[in-house]
């Protein structure tokens, strides 16, 4: 292929991320389940990349949970982001930055249905005058915060204490990245790497020394679902989904699972202990799971930040073996130390996966 | 033409799902609720183009189009740029719009997570907030959010500590001005007045089937609609 037709064809895999001056908006469900992961974003934003990126107090949610369960109506949800794009608009920024990709996928959604139905932007418009007395601007670039991630992946390698590399073999950990279906399913073009040849995470990976894995069922969903999994009778299509996507990469070993969305974080740590609840099964050596972490804390892991600074400790599946692999220099003994500097007491240990 | 179809092509997402299906079942193929389900995107996509009321009524009332799990890769492999993931969605809202959704049993299940989604979003600011994730509700959470829950400032304040309180951090309290931001964006597009219609359904229903009923989560009713699907003493 000639090298200018190449281009060409690559070209509509390739994404326009901002260089800086981010207004960032978190996500419900990273928050509550892996704070320390929206933390560590900001700090390596902030500190190792000097960039600089806007935390607001006043954004809410985006409603997407609420949207994808049927309850919360679509002019609802556009007149929410309208607000938020609002807030944007006044902090005086016009680089968003979404933290969840639920969000980022309703996000791009609206956006469309916006430039195809002028009408409907207007109506919202008028939502958002009446309910706030706000007016917004469209933002100028709309990211994921893994894009950027993704963007400064070789700057953040430069500067690693650690890399996904076993320090016992000398060989690259085996990794499982898991992008979140409404990253590029939907939009595939918003994507790094577009839905054929997803490269967000993958690119990252591969920056900091360690080897992605292909396994069968590589782009299957999680297993979400939203309302399967919020109403407990249908919650086994949740399991079934994550079930399968482990049994598929089973047998390729995985040292660690990086995930992209923080819902998909939640379910394949979670349904892993469940999973060792009731099938007896694990999927890492010696009853360990394979640890599961989010792009910000791979990152923050290799760049040396404390693995409970973090809130590693809060994942239920062990991150010592991976820790343990990369060689990171870590104190077991203050796993459990709270806010206050108080020693807290452990929680109950799973029958089966391990827990340190 | 009928008048349900003719409600069901208001909502922008009917027209950007259905363009034409060729009902090459491709949306089956990559669906992971046909794999787990008796349901078949393609079935839908198919059945909305023959624009039939009779068809489109049976679908508002039954359990059929409450099984997708929104994970949109039908949008992705359509060869003809349909999205049952869409009309789905548009299905759903038509069926609680018209009340049609008391029909089916999952449809019914709307109340549960108008209960647990619903208020969080207007009481906290976010659609989950850890103070109401029970693990009596979500045992999959684990011995570690029995851990969180039970230290919870220890824990949350540390990254920002900003936890139930102003700030910038995680969990912050969200501020009055803005919850009454967001109320009064409920509001205006009629989003409060869906929530006290599932609300009011989900009240008359318990009293038809005898069931207790309160405005918490913890009543005979909530249980039934939370962990039973098709249970045989409904009616």
């Amino acid at each position: 292929m000639k090298v200018d037709g190449k281009k060409v064809f690559w070209n509509e895999y390739q994404k326009d991320i901002a260089d800086d001056q981010y207004y960032f908006v978190r996500s419900c469900v990273r928050q509550n389940f892996f704070p320390g992961a929206e933390e560590a974003f900001i700090r390596i934003l902030r500190n190792d990349l000097g960039k600089d990126l806007y935390t607001d107090p006043n954004h809410t949610t985006c409603t997407g949970i609420g949207y994808h369960v049927d309850l919360v109506k679509l002019e609802t949800t556009m007149t929410v982001i309208a607000r938020q794009f609002a807030l944007m608009s006044e902090a005086g920024y016009r680089n968003f930055v979404i933290s969840c990709v639920t969000s980022f996928g309703l996000y791009n959604e609206i956006l469309d249905i916006w430039e195809k139905h002028p009408e409907i932007e207007e109506q919202v418009r008028d939502y958002l005058y009446r309910s706030t007395e706000r007016e917004f601007k469209i933002p100028e670039n709309l990211v994921h915060a893994s894009d950027i991630i993704f963007k400064f992946r070789g700057q953040i390698a430069a500067k690693t204490q650690y890399k996904l590399v076993n320090q016992y073999t000398g060989k690259p950990l085996q990794v499982v990245e898991h992008i979140g279906c409404h990253y590029a399913k939907m939009f595939p073009e918003k994507g790094v790497g577009g839905a054929e040849h997803p490269y967000v995470l993958a690119g990252f990976i591969e920056s900091l020394g360690g080897e992605v894995i292909d396994y069968p069922e590589r782009r299957m969903c999680c297993g979400f679902g939203f309302r399967q999994y919020f109403i407990k009778a249908s919650r086994g299509y949740s399991l079934s989904c994550t079930y399968r996507k482990m049994k598929s990469m089973e047998p390729y070993k995985p040292d660690l699972i990086v995930t992209n969305c923080p819902g998909c974080n939640f379910f394949f740590d979670r349904w892993q202990y469940v999973i060792s609840e009731t099938k007896g099964e694990t999927y890492g050596e010696e009853d360990n799971g394979i640890p599961v972490l989010t792009y910000e804390e791979v990152a923050a892991l290799a760049l040396g930040y404390d693995p409970w600074g973090l809130g590693l400790q809060m994942h239920q599946v062990a991150v010592e073996p991976l820790l343990e692999k990369m060689g990171v220099d870590y104190d077991p003994a203050v796993k459990y130390i709270g806010f206050s500097g108080k020693q807290l007491s452990k929680p109950q240990m799973p029958d089966l996966l391990k827990v340190y | 033409m009928g008048k349900l179809f003719e409600r069901l092509q208001q909502d922008v997402r009917f027209s950007e799902g259905l363009e034409a299906c060729i009902n090459c079942g491709t949306c089956t193929a990559i669906c992971p609720a046909a794999s787990f389900y008796d349901y078949d995107p393609r079935e839908i996509a198919d059945a909305l183009q023959v624009e039939d009321e009779k068809i489109l009524e049976g679908l508002l009332k039954g359990e059929k189009i409450w099984y997708c799990g929104q994970c949109m890769s039908c949008k992705t492999r359509c060869p003809r740029g349909n999205t049952p993931g869409l009309l789905i969605l548009a299905l759903r809202n038509l069926s609680i719009e018209t009340g049609l959704y008391l029909h089916s049993h999952r449809g019914k299940q709307m109340y549960v997570l108008k209960k647990l989604i619903g208020d969080t979003i207007l009481s906290t600011g976010y659609c989950v907030h850890a103070d109401g994730v029970d693990t009596c509700l979500f045992p999959e959470q684990g011995p570690v959010w029995d851990w969180i829950r039970k230290n919870s400032s220890e824990i949350y304040n540390l990254f920002g500590n900003s936890y139930n309180k102003p700030g910038n951090g995680p969990l912050r309290k969200i501020s009055k001005k803005s919850m009454n931001e967001l109320k009064t964006i409920f509001n205006i597009t009629g989003c409060t007045d869906r929530f006290e219609k599932i609300e009011n359904d989900a009240a008359k229903c318990a009293k038809k089937l005898n069931l207790e009923y309160d405005d918490t989560i913890w009543n005979e009713y909530f249980q039934l609609m939370y962990s039973k699907n098709q249970p045989k003493d409904e009616s």
